[in-house]
Order: C-alpha cells, then structure tokens, then sequence
C-alpha cells in the first residue's frame, strides 16, 4: 500500500451485499481504472458504516464524502465528477437525516482531512523549550494566572467536567471528578505528583511534551495543587529519559526565578513546591501506588487499594496522580474554555489524543489527532500506507497493556467508549501496525515476556501466572504444544485479569485472549499441523507428533 | 573504608557527593543509589553500607530496593554495556536478527558478561525511542535502525 490522494470505502454489511455492493464496488473498480487514477486511489469494502436506510454506501474520503444508495449504473458518473473533476456528485449523496452512530461521526468530520489538532503538543517544536520567555511569550503561564486570581476550586473542577476532560493514562477517568476527590479529603498536607514513568512500550509522547515544552507540566501541576490544596508536588519521570530530566529541572529553577513556582504566587498567598524524582528503571512504577511506594525510596510494588491516594497517597497523605498529557491539556482548557475543547472529537471523549504509529507502515512517528479517527485512517493518512505493499494484520494498542485489534475491527473510532464497546482497548496510544507477516503467537510470546519480567512479583497470580502463560506460549511457538494448553492459557489469562492486585497482572492475560478470539486458527496451527503460517516461528518439522 | 572505582575517587566520597547532592532524606534514596550506581558502574556492597548509615536506612531494605530496579546493579558489570531493546515495536521492526547478531558477535547471551570483562549484554523494556526501532544502547549512546550487518561496525567503536 503507497500513499494515495483519496480512499474509497464501499459497504458490505449483509444488506449492502443484499442491494448490489459487490457490483458497485466492481464497478468502482472498472471506472477508476478507465479514468487512470488506480494509482492515486484506493479502494476498499468496509464492514457496517450503520446506516441501513441507504445501502449501499460508498464513502469518499479525505473529503467524508457519503453516497447512497449507490448503484452500478451511477458508478461511471460518481467517479467522473468526484474523483476525476474533484466536484462533489450531490446528486448521489445519501439523504440527510437522522445520521446516528457512526456515520454521524463521519459526517461530522465533513470537508476536512482528518488533519492534526495540537492541544498538548501545541508548542513542543516551536519555542525553545530552555526558555521560559519563549513559553511566556506563547500563552505561557496564562492560565495558571488566570485559575488562582480569578477561579475557585470549585471554578476549575466543574470547568474540567464540562470540557470533558478524561485521563490519558489509558483508563480514562474523568480529570475534574479525580481532582474533586483529592480536594474533598480531610488533612492539611496534601500532594500532587505528575506521572511521567512512561514506560509502555511504543509510547513516547510524554517524552515528547516533557522534552519540548516543560513548563506546561508546570504549570498544569501548579493549578492542579491550587485547585486541591496542596503546596508541595513530584514530577516522576523514568531513569532513562535524561533529556526530560534535565529540562525539567532547569525548567522549575527558571519558574522558581519568575514566580511561578515557591511562595506567594501571583501575590495571592498561594505557595507551591515542585520537585523532580527519577525512576531506576520499572515499568510498574507507571501504576500510581507503585509510583507512590518508589517515591518514598522503596521497590516499586504496588499497595492494595482501596484505600486509593486521593485519599491515603504519598506519606499517607492525600495525593493526586495525573499523567503527562492529561496534565497537558488543562492550561489550553482554562484558557480557551470548556466549549472550545469539546468542539474535537466524539461529545463522551472531547479533545485529542497523542498517537505514536510504529511498526510496518511507511512512517512512523507521533501524532495528535482528534479523538475518534480509525485505524484505517491512521495507516493510510499518517502512516502512508503498509511498508513493501503488505497487507495490514493487526494492530497493538496502548503498549504491552492495550489490545491486539485485527483488521476487521479497523473502522472502529479510537475513542474510550466505542472502543469499551467493540471490546478492545484504547491505552497509552500507541499503536503498532503489523503487516501480514507476522505470527500471533510470536508476539503473545514477545507481549509475556514483557509482564514476566517487569512483574512485581509481589501478587502471585501475576508472578507465576505470567511466567507459566510465557512458557507455554514458547512451547507452542516450537510445535510442542498441545490443545489443551489453549484452554490452560485462557484459565490463565481469566484468573490473571480476576485476581492479580493491579493493573499490569490484570492486563497481563490480554495478549492471549485476542490472540485466541480473533486469530485461533493461526494458533492451532502451530498445534495441529506444527506449522507457523507465516514462518516466523522456528518448528523443527521432523519431530514426532 | 578501602576500595577505588576507575576514575580513583572513593566509594565513601562518591556515596558522600551524591547524598550532599540530594539530600540525607529517604524519598531521595533512589536518586542517590542511581548517581552513586552512575558513578561507579554498579553498587558495591561498601556503598551501600555507607548508604545505609547515613541515611539511616536498614541495608536489607537497600538491597531490595538496589536488587528491584533494572538500572541499580550490585554486580560489576563490563566496561561496556549494551541494552537491548527487546519490546514489541522494535520485535516486529527486525528487533529478533539484530539480537542474534549481537550475541553471535560477542558470543555470550543476555545478562552474561564477556570473559575479558569488556561487554555485558542486558535486554531492556522499551526505551521510548520507538520510532527508529529496532534500537540498542550502548553506554550513553544510543543507535536506532539498527540491522544485523551493522553491528560488528558499531561495537568496533568500542575497543
């Protein structure tokens, strides 16, 4: 797959096939090639778009163009005047009405590229991220004046609600309600810790924001103490981003040097103390309680929670624990308004996510997006396509910790709850785009290997059951599996996700239940016939059954 | 107390510079073994004793701690060290032929160190630099895109 000018999508959902998409599509086919674009355009049968009272529909993107009901004999004129002459074929438009689901997502986006929306990313690139005057300059320290001289707490909370704004984390819980929490807990020494332990691999976007803007961390976490009563705060950030580390820090001396940071700020009575803490190298240290444990000189092992650290944190104390890019998108939020930030993405998950798109596409790399595109859009727009001109298999989300998502789940928009619903989950935001080489069980065994190691080892559902799911899948992997090891694996995998004490366990099985709902074929395979379809796996052929 | 890291500084003086840097407080305990680990290329246990006395911390709690966090070793390690990014973005990336590649080239495995004490080979978990994976570093220096027929070229540097 290369970059193409325009992607054309046709309907096959039953009632499409029902009223003539393979004819259509065939017909699409005919005509592109007549009108010689086949190289600028790419189409493709999509599964249900959702809108049945038109079928069958032919989307032309970038413009979210929707047609309907479309049939051959009006192929020749669609491409004509679309896809030849650029104009749109109002004539065959699908009707106006009632759009639901997700074709109102689509419609929404009318007339326009799925193009970049920076929110969080919006200054890292462009000021020099050594200097506060160039932050100042831009925006800077704008909203962190405008929350303590003109908005009580209660002011930030319900604004943070209103915009929607929903942890970037990868759990999503709602910002202004966890900030709320922390305000309502008793105790006059409170905390605010930002978590900038980013260790899931395939993302790198905190990095990113740590190392181009720093200071809009610092911001962020000075409204963040104000808005619940703390005067003292932690920025933890992994061992192995020294760049981050060091920006970081010279970025709070500035700050201190301003007045943004220590006593009195802004002349309201308001004090603020932020100190720099990194890692040793855990990737359970990104869970808070484990964040919290490494904070005060420990192992990173996660505590039993209840009691959560908005109310029993850091020393005991009440402590509020926010990511690097959900912090990022508070001060753009006080500044232009809970209006303006709902005006991107989906109404129940507003704003924009960081991207990180790796794997077998033309281009790898970071992006931030509006909430809610699809995979589709992400490989062709952004990726330009599958490297080689292989055919997308699947696609890892969120880390170690997301899903693995197949291809059919592609037109499905990456936003917390239509993920939530088609059962797959959204996470840090990366996303690794696999072609069709590689082999499921391969990277289950790549995906366990991680969590064997970076367990704790505290809970032993999680030690020992991430270790025994990790062998069996290489005893698979060299043809010595047996089919009964598919049911141990998903016993494992139910009892790691029901009984481990935090999240890295409870994901930890994930890998292995898509891997056995979406391709168990392929991993049957390995069993039944001792082969890897796609030869990634070394099976000694020659051993007896 | 005896012992002399590379550069000849002692392990009490280095352990004493890293705790003025920080502080003698308990949530700067990691920081501090961190630097002194920096220093000296692992924690020996005469720096964790000093460690331990002055910031009154248990030395069994120090050495769960120095045992828990992949950068904290309390054993010595090769004059050079490779970390190998072994996570799934730089795998699908051909992460697997580089990793052959380098333990064929300095014929030892993971977390093993070359009988010359110049090499120890470590995997790591995702190093963030996941847009040119596959990805190893060596030392400080960090080397992304990395194919198999690069690897003697990039480890002769180092001799």
């Amino acid at each position: 797959m290369k970059a193409y000018r325009s992607m054309v999508l046709v309907s096959s959902d039953p009632e499409s096939l029902n009223k003539g998409a393979d004819e259509v599509y065939q017909a699409l086919q005919t005509e592109i090639k007549a009108f010689g674009l086949e190289n600028e355009i790419s189409l493709t049968m999509v599964g249900d778009v959702g809108r049945h009272d038109a079928v069958p529909l032919v989307i032309v993107y970038p413009e979210a163009v929707i047609y309907g009901p479309v049939t051959k004999e009006n192929v020749h004129y669609l491409v004509e005047e679309h896809l030849y002459k650029g104009r749109i074929a109002s004539s065959l438009q699908a009707p106006v009405k009632e759009l639901s689901g997700k074709i109102a997502w689509l419609s929404a986006r009318k007339g326009t590229l799925p193009a970049e929306q920076r929110i969080v990313l919006e200054r890292a690139g462009i000021i020099d991220p050594e200097s506060i005057d160039d932050y100042i300059i831009h925006d800077g320290y704008q909203a962190l004046a405008k929350a303590v001289t003109e908005m009580s707490p209660e002011d930030i909370f319900s604004t943070l609600e209103k915009a929607g704004l929903r942890g970037r984390g990868g759990a999503g819980f709602p910002t202004g309600t966890k900030w709320r929490f922390v305000y309502k807990a008793n105790g006059p020494k409170k905390y605010v810790i930002c978590n900038a332990d980013e260790s899931e691999p395939g993302t790198f976007k905190d990095r990113l924001i740590l190392e181009g803007d720093p200071h809009a961390i610092i911001e962020s976490m000075a409204i963040s103490a104000y808005a619940v009563g703390a005067d003292e705060g932690y920025i933890y950030i992994r061992g192995e981003y020294n760049i981050a580390l060091q920006r970081i820090s010279k970025a709070i001396s500035m700050a201190k040097e301003m007045g943004f940071l220590g006593e009195n700020i802004f002349g309201t009575g308001f004090n603020f103390d932020l100190h720099v803490h990194s890692g040793a190298g855990a990737y359970i240290c990104g869970e808070e309680t484990a964040l919290i444990e490494s904070i005060e000189g420990k192992r990173g092992e996660p505590r039993a929670r209840p009691p959560y650290p908005t109310t029993n944190g850091l020393w005991g104390k009440p402590t509020l624990v926010n990511n690097v890019e959900t912090l990022a998108n508070v001060p753009p939020i006080l500044r232009n308004g809970a209006e303006w930030y709902r005006g991107f993405g989906p109404a129940k998950s507003p704003g924009t996510k960081v991207y990180t798109i790796l794997g077998n596409v033309n281009n790898t790399g970071l992006i931030e997006a509006p909430m809610g595109i699809t995979l589709r859009e992400v490989i062709a727009i952004y990726g330009k396509g599958m490297k080689n001109g292989k055919t997308f298999k699947l696609a890892q989300t969120g880390g170690s910790s997301g899903s693995i998502i197949p291809a059919a789940l592609q037109d499905t928009p990456m936003d917390f709850d239509s993920f939530a619903k088609a059962g797959v989950a959204l996470g840090s935001g990366a996303l690794l785009i696999c072609d069709d080489d590689t082999c499921v069980v391969d990277l289950a065994k790549v995906l366990l290997n991680f969590f064997r190691k970076e367990s704790c080892g505290k809970c032993s559902p999680c030690r020992i059951g991430s270790q025994r799911a990790y062998e069996t899948l290489v005893r698979i992997s060299e043809g010595k599996g047996e089919m009964k090891d598919l049911d141990d694996l998903l016993e494992l995998s139910n009892n790691l996700y029901q009984l481990s004490n935090c999240g890295l366990g409870q994901t930890a099985g994930a890998p292995i239940r898509d891997i056995l709902t979406h391709f168990r074929a392929e991993v049957e395979a390995h069993i039944r016939l001792k082969v890897c379809p796609t030869g990634v796996c070394a099976i000694d052929s020659n051993q007896e059954n | 107390m005896a012992g002399n890291d590379k550069d000849g500084k002692t392990i009490s003086n280095t352990v004493q510079a890293a705790v003025d840097r920080f502080g003698a407080s308990q949530d700067e305990l990691i920081p501090i073994m961190n630097e002194v680990n920096r220093e000296l290329g692992f924690l020996p246990s005469e720096a964790l004793d000093e460690i331990s006395h002055q910031l009154r911390v248990p030395r069994s709690r120090l050495f769960s701690v120095a045992s828990f966090y992949a950068m904290l070793s309390t054993k010595p390690r090769g004059k050079h060290v490779i970390q190998f990014c072994e996570s799934a973005p730089c795998h699908v990336a051909g992460g697997r032929e580089v990793w052959q590649a380098v333990m064929d080239h300095l014929n030892i495995k993971e977390n093993e160190t070359t009988s010359d004490g110049n090499w120890t080979l470590l995997t790591t978990s995702c190093l963030g630099i996941c847009s040119v994976g596959p990805v190893m570093v060596v030392d400080d220096d960090i080397y992304g895109n990395v194919d198999p027929a690069q690897v003697p070229a990039i480890l002769d540097k180092y001799r």
